[in-house]
């Protein structure tokens, strides 16, 4: 049994409760949703937060509505509610394509989004999903309620917009049509983080042109999309050629590292690979969106 | 098939479905384990237990400066820290491991590994004794660590052994085997020669069930009750009274349920002994569960062998001779659970299933700053090594000479009649029909259409790849004359007592960790005595409990315990002949025996039941002169020779080729472990072994860093496969009995572990064909998968 040191916990009612809480206690003190990032640092000690404020009991922020052009997704929603809405999966088929390969069912029955994206691990498949959705992120704390870009809520590993005292509540997506979204990832094993990955969201234009596209990369060294991918493939006809030179960019733009998963040769590799099966599939989704 | 082993119906069974003795029953121990009703050690809670908590090195080789633990004593629930000073005190700061080596229980000079144990924090619960290691300041001065093997034997390496006097290099042993002149010759004058590196990286056994122990000293008595997680109770009773001087009738081992163990619960780690310290000094119980990073940091990992092969062949195809050099890493110290004579284990086994002219092996030792151990994981003394070597050589040689990898091997097989067949490394194989099992598997697979699919698949640039693998293993030690652990013969006890009602109990002195002891033991009297399987009740694990023996590794349970069982079995059998002579007034020469019962020849009405007999034993029948008024018995098998089990694997995997990604597709496992006692037993452990194999082959890798620092400290970073990653196994089998053992059986439980990684990393190279690829290092994951295909893979280690 690992275990972790000695703290304090406390467990919120609501989002003003947790507010409260997280002003009371202060910097010491940690917001635990589903808790597979966090605990598992506890227990090995490299996190030691004095209290811990829970907020599972947060059924508020536990929602997917549509809500005119966008989707709307409360911050508690759980990684199995995500993967099983056919809703999202027709809106934004990269969020199932991502969900599947996101660790195992016991895992996604109690880690959240607002949590994965909190963590802000670069290996983290939720964060380039919103990334190359263009999602917005809904944040409140006691000066109130503040809507990010993720370029805004992104400030690198570990690091987001989200203050010590304020909560990630809930995520925006702009609903587009004609738009098609794909994620492409290659794990040693069921479970393990990504080695990479690479999201990919087309919308076309009513010629069959790409219209707009976003390119992300996961677990690569790049954590923002890639505007270059994005700027040859606008005003072009989706083909083999242009995936490839797209593939070409993100292996020229990412600055992945050396680890267990991999050299970087490889993963320079994977990030051009994985581009193009992504971009691939995004565009062939959104020509089928099209024609229905 | 060899034989079909179709037992004829038998009477005194009753129902077909519920057959006495062997057959497919549901285990006896499943209820207790599918009810969350198992028993295992942190599950023991004693009157006043206090709890333990191992301070470990952070760095890989560093001299111990100064230990302070003022801090650490002044927790108001620490009850007492221990160091290695201390124990030096004792004269327990040094303990014997199991290959005639020392290991340092406690630091006293030098950290020789990342994750040694440097203190023992004895506190009131364990959270606290956890949080005490923090209070603990302990000064090192960090000295240069060797971390790769190969560099082990230059001149300017650090001699991590510096405290055993005399030593100036960390060379631990040179041992070699086989006709090297003999050898040398068949290679120079073959037609075809080729050469391979093969390494078989470090991995871990990593049980889910880490190791611990509950020591409970009895300072008025002098008696110690162990509790231990250990596969090998009676070995570590005999070493607990060498090492701690307490008197052998003194000391209890208890070994409760073990959730899994594949050798990693063999050894006597510092924990359990520093329990037995904690409990000595404290006057109370002391228990001690290491956590997971501990398990895989500090407990022994398995294999570490860098191995160079060549293998020698006519130009036709004909295998003539093999020879290898392997440099074998042991860690700090040399902990490897072994038998005395076998510095390499069973290595020499590695001439495989051929018939050949001559063989050659020669392996070093060496010392590195890495965790000790190297015998675990289900690999019958490194049978799996040596099996991964020739499996790889005689693929790299079908694909030097253009031939079909099966055909090959059938070609060169030992062949039926050869058997006993005595290889050229020292083994007499007992039995075998290797070509049956190949032939059954290929036509399970379907050999021939997966052929002509890959062609066609090649054809569109897709990646498929079969892989065959053929293995002897050898398993079972003893005889005692030339297998022995620290002196103590392998030989096994067992003890039966029929109850006056017929029901009996049996005690053993091996100790399950999930294979199903206590079925198959059951069935093996069953079989004997026709006594049901569930009115048996099978004891072990207990040293007050049992008799003498030296454990369950090696897959030595059936091929050593089951002998005694069925001998001390049939030995009930003989008396109970006598016994019921007496009831029946009638010479016993003209009883016979059918399932279950005595009867007089030519009048199978008149007889007696072994209940009515065991009554009748214990009752007030006149006893012929000579018979004790009982029906018990004891042995103690020495077994005349191991045991060989083989199989015929066949792997089926499709690569990705833009990721490198590997999929097992299919996996036919065509086993023979001749008898089989309980075939849902025996599948049971193919499938472990299987889905071990395909861990082995794809993920699992204990890699250091140029600093010393182990980088698989966790489930996170050392990967063990889920059902994920395995196909639907596809199992069959032959029955080639063992022609010495008292019922024809041969061990299973490693076989598939030994089998099916050669299997997996041949289908992947034979995937890889069309770049050109003949060979890949295990892990086999996608990034090393991607380096073979581009022509740069390196070998792991």
């Amino acid at each position: 049994m690992q275990i972790p040191a000695p703290f304090d916990y406390v467990r919120a009612t609501t989002v003003d409760n947790a507010l409260e809480l997280l002003a009371r206690y202060g910097p010491e003190s940690r917001v635990v949703a589903g808790g597979h990032s966090l605990l598992p640092m506890m227990k090995l000690r490299l996190s030691r937060p004095e209290w811990l404020i829970d907020i599972n009991d947060l059924y508020e922020l536990d929602f997917i509505l549509r809500d005119g052009n966008k989707l709307r997704v409360g911050a508690m929603t759980r990684h199995t509610t995500l993967l099983e809405s056919d809703e999202v999966a027709a809106l934004f088929p990269i969020v199932r394509d991502a969900e599947l390969v996101i660790a195992d069912p016991v895992v996604r029955n109690r880690g959240t989004i607002g949590g994965s994206l909190c963590q802000a691990d670069p290996a983290e498949d939720l964060s380039t999903v919103c990334d190359v959705l263009a999602a917005e992120a809904v944040i409140r704390g006691p000066r109130g309620e503040r809507i990010l870009s993720m370029s805004e809520f992104h400030r690198g590993p570990y690091e987001t917009a989200v203050g010590q005292d304020e909560l990630l509540c809930e995520l925006r997506f702009g609903i587009r049509p004609r738009s098609g979204s794909a994620y492409e990832k290659v794990e040693r094993r069921v479970g393990d983080w990504a080695v990479g990955a690479a999201g990919a969201a087309v919308t076309l234009a009513a010629d069959g042109t790409v219209d707009d596209a976003a390119v992300g990369l996961t677990a690569l060294g790049l954590d923002h999309p890639l505007a270059e991918a994005a700027a040859v493939l606008r005003g072009r006809r989706p083909d083999e050629e242009l995936f490839a030179r797209a593939g070409t960019l993100a292996a020229a733009a990412c600055d992945p590292v050396a680890d267990q998963r991999g050299p970087v040769d490889y993963k320079r590799h994977l990030a051009d690979e994985l581009t193009k099966r992504a971009l691939r599939r995004a565009c062939d989704r959104a020509a089928q969106m099209q024609e229905g | 098939m060899t034989v079909i082993h179709d037992r004829p119906s038998n009477p005194a069974a009753g129902d077909e479905d519920r057959p006495i003795g062997y057959g497919r029953i549901q285990r006896k121990e499943d209820p207790r384990f599918v009810r969350g009703q198992g028993h295992y050690l942190d599950d023991i809670v004693l009157p006043g237990m206090l709890h333990g908590a191992i301070l470990r090195a952070p760095v890989a080789h560093a001299r111990l400066v100064s230990i302070d633990t003022t801090n650490a004593l002044a927790h108001p629930k620490v009850v007492a820290v221990i160091t290695g000073k201390d124990l030096l005190g004792l004269k327990l700061a040094w303990a014997p491991t199991l290959s005639a080596d020392v290991q340092a229980v406690l630091v006293t000079d030098k950290v020789r590994f990342q994750g040694q144990e440097v203190a023992f924090v004895v506190a009131e619960d364990r959270y606290a004794a956890r949080d005490a290691l923090e209070l603990i300041d302990v000064e090192y001065d960090v000295l240069p660590p060797l971390v790769d093997a190969r560099k082990a034997l230059d001149p300017d390496a650090p001699v991590i052994r510096d405290e055993i006097e005399g030593r100036t290099d960390n060379r631990i042993f040179d041992w070699e085997i086989g006709d090297k002149a003999e050898t040398d010759a068949v290679f120079a004058s073959a037609d075809v020669v080729v050469s391979q590196e093969v390494v078989y990286p470090r991995v871990h056994p990593a049980p889910m069930e880490t190791c611990g122990a509950v020591a409970d000293f009895d300072a008025v008595n002098g008696r110690l009750t162990l509790y231990e997680t250990t596969q090998a109770p009676h070995v570590h009773r005999t070493l607990f009274a060498i090492v701690a001087g307490i008197p052998e009738h003194k000391i209890r081992i208890v070994s409760p349920d073990i959730g899994g163990g594949f050798g990693n619960k063999v050894g006597i780690y510092p924990g359990y002994i520093l329990a037995v310290v904690g409990s000595i000094v404290s006057g109370r119980p002391v228990k001690w569960v290491e956590d997971r990073s501990e398990n895989l940091m500090s407990t022994s990992f398995a294999r570490d062998y860098i191995m160079q092969g060549e293998i020698a062949a006519t130009k036709e195809g004909k295998i003539l001779a093999l020879r290898t050099h392997v440099l074998a890493d042991h860690g700090a110290f040399n902990a490897t659970a072994q038998p005395t004579k076998n510095p390499a284990g069973f290595f020499s086994i590695f001439t495989g299933s051929y018939d050949l002219l001559a063989a050659h092996c020669s392996v070093t030792g060496v010392y590195t700053n890495k965790a000790p151990g190297g015998v675990a994981y289900a690999c019958s003394f490194r049978v799996t090594e040596a099996v991964y070597l020739v499996e790889r050589m005689v693929d790299v040689l079908a694909r030097k000479l253009n031939m079909d990898p099966a055909e090959l091997r059938l070609k060169n097989f030992i062949k039926p009649e050869q058997f006993p067949y005595a290889n050229k490394t020292g083994w007499v194989y007992d039995s075998g029909n290797y070509e049956a099992a190949m032939r059954l598997s290929m036509q399970l697979a379907g050999y021939e259409d997966l052929r002509r699919e890959q062609a066609e698949k090649r054809e569109r640039g897709e990646l498929m790849g079969i892989g065959v693998s053929f293995f002897t293993e050898v398993v079972g030690a003893g005889p005692r004359k030339h297998f022995d652990i620290v002196g103590l013969g392998m030989a096994d006890g067992a003890e039966l007592r029929v109850h006056p009602t017929g029901k009996a109990v049996v005690r053993i002195s091996v100790q399950s960790q999930g294979q199903g002891h206590e079925t198959t033991f059951a069935q093996i009297v069953a079989e004997e005595l026709g006594i049901p399987p569930e009115d048996i009740e099978v004891v072990h694990g207990d040293t007050d409990q049992t008799p003498f023996g030296l454990g369950t590794y090696g897959s030595r349970s059936t091929p050593v315990s089951g002998g005694a069982v069925a001998l001390v079995a049939r030995k009930v059998r003989e008396k109970a002949k006598l016994i019921a002579g007496a009831m029946l007034e009638t010479r016993p020469e003209d009883l016979e025996w059918e399932k279950g019962r005595w009867f007089v020849k030519g009048d199978p009405s008149v007889g007696k039941t072994i209940a009515e007999i065991a009554m009748g034993a214990h009752g007030t029948v006149a006893l012929p002169e000579g018979v004790d008024g009982n029906l018990d018995a004891e042995v103690t098998y020495d077994p005349p020779n191991l045991t060989f089990p083989f199989g015929a694997y066949i792997c089926v995997v499709d690569v990705d080729p833009g990721t490198g990604q590997v999929k097992v597709r299919r996996f036919i496992a065509v086993d023979d472990c001749g008898t089989r006692i309980n075939p849902m037993i025996i599948e049971g452990q193919v499938h472990g072994g299987l889905t071990d194999g395909v861990g082995m082959a794809l993920m699992e890798i204990i890699e250091f860093d140029e600093a010393g620092n182990c980088l698989a400290g966790s489930f996170m970073d050392y990967l063990i496969p889920t059902a994920m990653e395995v196909p639907d196994w596809e199992t069959g089998f032959t029955v080639t009995p063992s022609p010495h053992h008292p019922i024809g059986a041969k061990g299973i439980g490693e076989s598939a572990t030994v089998g099916s990684p050669p299997a997996i990393v041949n289908a992947i190279v034979d995937a890889l064909a069309p770049f050109g690829v003949t060979h890949v290092d295990m892990p086999c994951t996608p990034a090393r998968v991607w380096a073979a295909m581009q022509g740069r893979a390196r070998p792991p280690i």
